[in-house]
């Protein structure tokens, strides 16, 4: 038995940020989430694709998330999930917080270069 | 609750993300093969970019887990699936928990309810007993009540203090209810003013006295109890304000008190004002028990302060009549020495009780051992599969983990068939209803029972379950992995833990042993005690009291009396009857006073006080007291008054040397005329078989007042006859007796008609108690050890069986071998009983109050015990080395 699950993300939140991000755009199923993310990210990403799950089941318990029933790009039936409003005050404050972080290691990278 | 909903939602979720994984395969899967590559390569790969399914999918689901409870949830399931496939294990265990458990549950609710709950009264740590010391007056002030309080000091107390918010005193009675269907003996508390208010509890209906009621020239009140009002008067709220006769006099009902409204610790039917006359009273008597509600923030030692200072003024206030001295109860040395009602309530109850706990106490203990052998031998046979699992990394805790769920779910399951038995336990001991047990009506299993029962439930289980987890969670894996007992016999570290555990037992069976062994004799020596009657099985007692109103005649009382005796004696079956103002062991002292001895001169002028008794002729025979000189009153003695009186033997001896001596010699009480000892009596145990005999002076049933100046004819008006027969305790007859009573007085109930026989084992109850619940206690830890001895010896030889092969096969003796065991096992139990006798030793002492006649270090006790366990230690290892030595060598060496 893993003590942690965590270690599924290039940095600790990334993942669930890039999953509430997608989900903003539209409400999706779990594999075309995958396809979107690869997608976007370029493939930087360099995670299983199962790991989607897990942070999902996280997020839904958090209530940033909700899950129906819905249909797959080929017809048969899978859960499609929304992001909820708490979902996005989350992202929005993730955001801030990622930014601030890009900010700041930027700035320590300019430094060390100069 | 978001919990719940969560708990009711998981299968839902599951099922969604089942459906959202295979989902996604499958459509990964589709793409792949649309872009060309075979199914079986297209699933593998989506497989391997997924990652582990099932490990995600548990990943998913640990989500929505605690994943701590639940794991334990599933060690529970395990646990339980275990018990069920050795339920011989599991009923032993169980029963021996739920015994042992719910003993100790039984025996708390008793003291939870008897000693720790606070009485039901509001506000009750502030109600004192009025508890007065008097070293000085002998007799009269007894070690369960102290002296007395007198009339005149209720008055100084009450009128003079500064530190009782109120205070009262009362008495406890006896009446005749007339009016109300059949005449009725009911039972009375008369209560001065103060009593109600320092109680405080407020009338169901109606009123308290008032202060008018206490006036003894205005017409009579009564209160009912709520008993008797639904007894009698079917709960009918109209009695308020009815009259009925009691003793023969008009009372009005004024209220009635609710339902469980004890006076302290005694019900009673009737409330009525004592209605001392306050320009009437002396010093003495002193007969009144005090109560009183300390003005809040005072200590018992300032209200024992302010009341000492008011001795001196209650004796400068009052007088004993002229030519009497008021300060002559300086003598007495009357202190007060207030304590809690609660305290006086409880009496020296306490004591047994704590014993009895400890005693169940221990015994728990030796149960807990047991089961802790038993978990032993449990765990001893999966240390393989244990130390397997701990050779694959499971971690120390997580074994513990899975022992003591194990032991706490037994405890726990334990301790919830205890609260069964310990339900039965209290319903029977309600209904046994030891009569020395005070508040008995108030014992019930309650809230602080319960957790009693919780805690005792987990800590046993912890205790029991930690013993294997130190052995096998805790111990050295790699060891227990490498020594396999496939070829090794049993070594030493292996049976320390067992052998250590039955080294307690022994040690603790023997304390329980040595204690009710103590009990026995006890009681063996008060059984050898002669209480100075004689087969009290066929004495039948009972009271009549004939009331100044019914009979105002001191003269036609006696007639009464001696008419009533008369009757009963020409009843079929019996033998002879008697009357005396007390019988022995009734509770009931007719009075004490001075008595001189002619010749005689006392140290500081006054004689000690003695106790009076008022008989009948034929009374002592009827008895079976022996009279040892001299002769009995005649009723020629009785109505020509003349001046004669009996003494017991101990009376005679301290006045005159002898019994014989004594016949002939004269003395007096108080200031009367001196009066000629006829006869001395065998000694009689008046308070009870462990208390020394009081010497007594008996007077005849009617007799010239002393206190008066004018001849005045006085005598019982309160008597006890003693009927000898072989139908005593009869219920037919009893109302032969009834009817014969009824013949001569229509108005006249029997009260308390009890056979000699009960008021003697009364007497004995609390060691009659003790001993019983230490002779069960001792037992159940002779068994309890006996089957851990039994246990280990057996769980040695078949272990050894091997080694047992090997012995017999190079031509070992078959009694070698079977000495073998049984020395181990006679090793042990002398251990235990060496630690097992210096324990008693030193707890015994606790127990001392208890004794009688028999020192706590009793070598008799202390010899045959400890013979007595060895001699069962040896028979218990003897049945499995019995069956070692049949082994046959060749079946033990192919055995594994």
């Amino acid at each position: 038995m893993a003590k942690n699950p965590e270690h599924r993300d290039l940095f600790p939140g990334a993942l669930e940020v890039m999953i509430l991000q997608s989900l903003r755009i539209k409400p999706m199923h779990g594999y075309a989430l995958v396809k979107h993310i690869k997608q976007v990210s370029d493939n930087l990403l360099q995670v299983e694709e199962g790991s989607l799950y897990p942070a999902l089941q996280r997020m839904l318990k958090e209530g940033w998330l909700e899950s129906e029933i819905g249909v797959s790009a080929k017809g048969r039936p899978t859960r499609i999930y929304r992001l909820t409003d708490a979902g996005l005050r989350h992202l929005d404050e993730e955001v801030v917080s990622f930014e601030k972080m890009f900010d700041g290691i930027t700035r320590v990278l300019a430094i060390a270069r100069a | 609750m978001q919990w719940i909903k969560q708990l009711f939602n998981r299968r839902r979720r599951y099922d969604d993300l089942s459906v959202s994984i295979e989902e996604h395969l499958e459509e990964k899967i589709e793409e792949l093969m649309e872009g060309g590559v075979s199914r079986r390569d297209a699933e593998q790969q989506a497989r391997r970019e997924f990652g582990n399914v099932a490990l995600l999918r548990e990943r998913s689901r640990e989500v929505w887990q605690w994943r701590v409870l639940e794991s334990i949830l599933a060690d529970l399931k395990l646990t339980f699936r275990r018990l069920r496939k050795s339920p011989g294990f599991a009923v032993t265990v169980l029963l021996t928990l739920a015994i042992g458990i719910g003993a100790n549950t039984a025996v708390f609710s008793v003291i939870n309810s008897v000693l720790l709950k606070p009485l039901r009264y509001p506000d009750s740590g502030r109600l004192v007993a009025l508890w007065l010391n008097a070293p000085g007056a002998n007799g009269m002030a007894d070690f369960s009540n102290g002296l007395q309080l007198s009339p005149s000091m209720y008055f100084t107390f009450t009128e003079r203090n500064q530190t009782f918010q109120s205070l009262g005193v009362w008495t406890s009675g006896t009446a005749n209810v007339t009016g109300v269907a059949q005449p009725e003996q009911v039972r009375t508390k008369l209560i001065s003013d103060g009593v109600l208010q320092t109680l405080a509890v407020p009338p169901s209906a109606g009123r308290w006295f008032t202060q008018a009621d206490q006036d003894p020239h205005v017409a009579k009140t009564v209160i009912l109890s709520y008993g008797y009002w639904q007894r009698r008067f079917g709960g009918d709220l109209s009695v308020i304000g009815r009259s009925i006769q009691v003793d023969a006099q008009t009372c009005e009902i004024v209220g009635v008190m609710p339902r469980n409204f004890k006076m302290v610790d005694q019900d009673f039917d009737l409330l009525a004002p004592l209605a001392f006359d306050r320009n009437n009273q002396k010093l003495a008597p002193f007969g009144y028990d005090g109560l009183g509600r300390l003005k809040p923030g005072i200590s018992l030692a300032q209200a024992d302060a302010d009341l000492a200072r008011l001795i001196p003024v209650w004796m400068d206030s009052w007088t004993n009549g002229p030519g009497t001295n008021p300060h002559y109860y300086e003598t007495w040395r009357i202190t007060p020495n207030f304590r809690l009602l609660k305290q006086q309530v409880i009496g020296n109850v306490s004591g047994v009780l704590w014993v009895v706990m400890g005693t169940v106490g221990l015994v728990m203990l030796i149960a807990c051992t047991n089961v802790a052998n038993l978990l032993l031998v449990r765990a001893d046979a999966r240390h393989q599969e244990l130390a397997i699992r701990a050779a694959l990394g499971a971690g120390r805790s997580r074994i513990a983990r899975e022992l003591l769920v194990e032991s706490l779910s037994l405890g726990l399951t334990g301790g919830l068939l205890a609260v069964g038995v310990a339900y039965a336990g209290l319903r029977l001991l309600v209904a046994i209803g030891p009569a020395d047990l005070p508040r008995l009506s108030e014992v019930s299993l309650d809230g602080r029972s319960l957790g009693f029962t919780l805690l005792l439930s987990v800590v046993s289980g912890l205790f029991f379950g930690s013993i294997p987890v130190f052995k096998y969670a805790l111990g050295d894996a790699s060891s227990t992995l490498l020594g396999t007992n496939r070829t090794a016999s049993t070594s030493r570290a292996r049976h320390r833990s067992r052998n250590v555990l039955v080294v307690a037992q022994v040690a603790m069976a023997l304390v329980l042993l040595v204690s009710a062994v103590l009990m026995i004799r006890t009681f063996a020596a008060l059984r050898n005690v002669e209480p100075g009657f004689t087969d009290p099985a066929h004495v039948q007692t009972m009271g009549i009291a004939i009331p100044e109103l019914l009979e105002p005649d001191a003269q036609m009382v006696m007639h009464t009396q001696n008419n009533i005796a008369d009757k009963i004696a020409s009843i079929p079956g019996v033998t002879s009857v008697g009357f005396a103002g007390a019988v022995p062991m009734d509770n009931n002292d007719p009075n004490w006073d001075e008595m001189h001895v002619e010749g005689k001169s006392y140290v500081g002028g006054e004689p000690p006080l003695r106790l009076f008794n008022y008989v009948s002729p034929g009374y002592f025979k009827t008895m079976g007291t022996r009279i040892v000189a001299g002769s009995d009153f005649t009723w020629d003695d009785i109505y020509g008054l003349r001046m004669k009186v009996m003494v017991s033997e101990n009376f005679a001896r301290e006045s005159w040397g002898s019994a014989s001596a004594a016949i002939g010699k004269r003395v007096r009480q108080f200031k009367g005329p001196w009066r000629e000892v006829i006869g001395v009596v065998q000694d009689v145990r008046q308070h009870g078989v462990d208390e020394a005999a009081p010497p007594t002076i008996y007077w005849p049933a009617m007799l010239n007042d002393p206190y008066t100046a004018q001849p005045t004819i006085d005598g019982p008006r309160s008597v006890t006859f003693a009927i000898r027969t072989n139908r005593a305790g009869n219920e037919s007859f009893l109302r032969d007796v009834q009817q014969t009573v009824w013949a001569v007085n229509a108005n006249l109930p029997l009260i308390s008609a009890e056979t000699m026989q009960d008021l003697y084992s009364h007497s004995l109850a609390r060691t009659s108690f003790t001993l019983v619940m230490l002779a069960i206690a001792g037992s159940m830890a002779l068994l309890l050890g006996l089957i851990g001895i039994y246990g280990v010896i057996s769980y040695a030889v078949s272990q050894r069986t091997r080694e047992i092969g090997i012995r017999l096969a190079l031509g070992a003796q078959k009694s070698g071998l079977k000495w073998m065991f049984v020395r181990s096992a006679l090793l042990l139990t002398a251990v235990g009983a060496v630690i097992g006798v210096g324990t008693a030793a030193t707890l015994m002492q606790l127990m001392k109050s208890l004794l009688f006649g028999i020192s706590p270090l009793d070598p008799f006790t202390y010899c045959t015990v400890p013979l007595v366990l060895a001699a069962s230690a040896a028979l218990a290892s003897y049945l499995p080395a019995r069956r070692a030595a049949a082994i046959d060598p060749v079946e033990a060496l192919r055995s594994e």
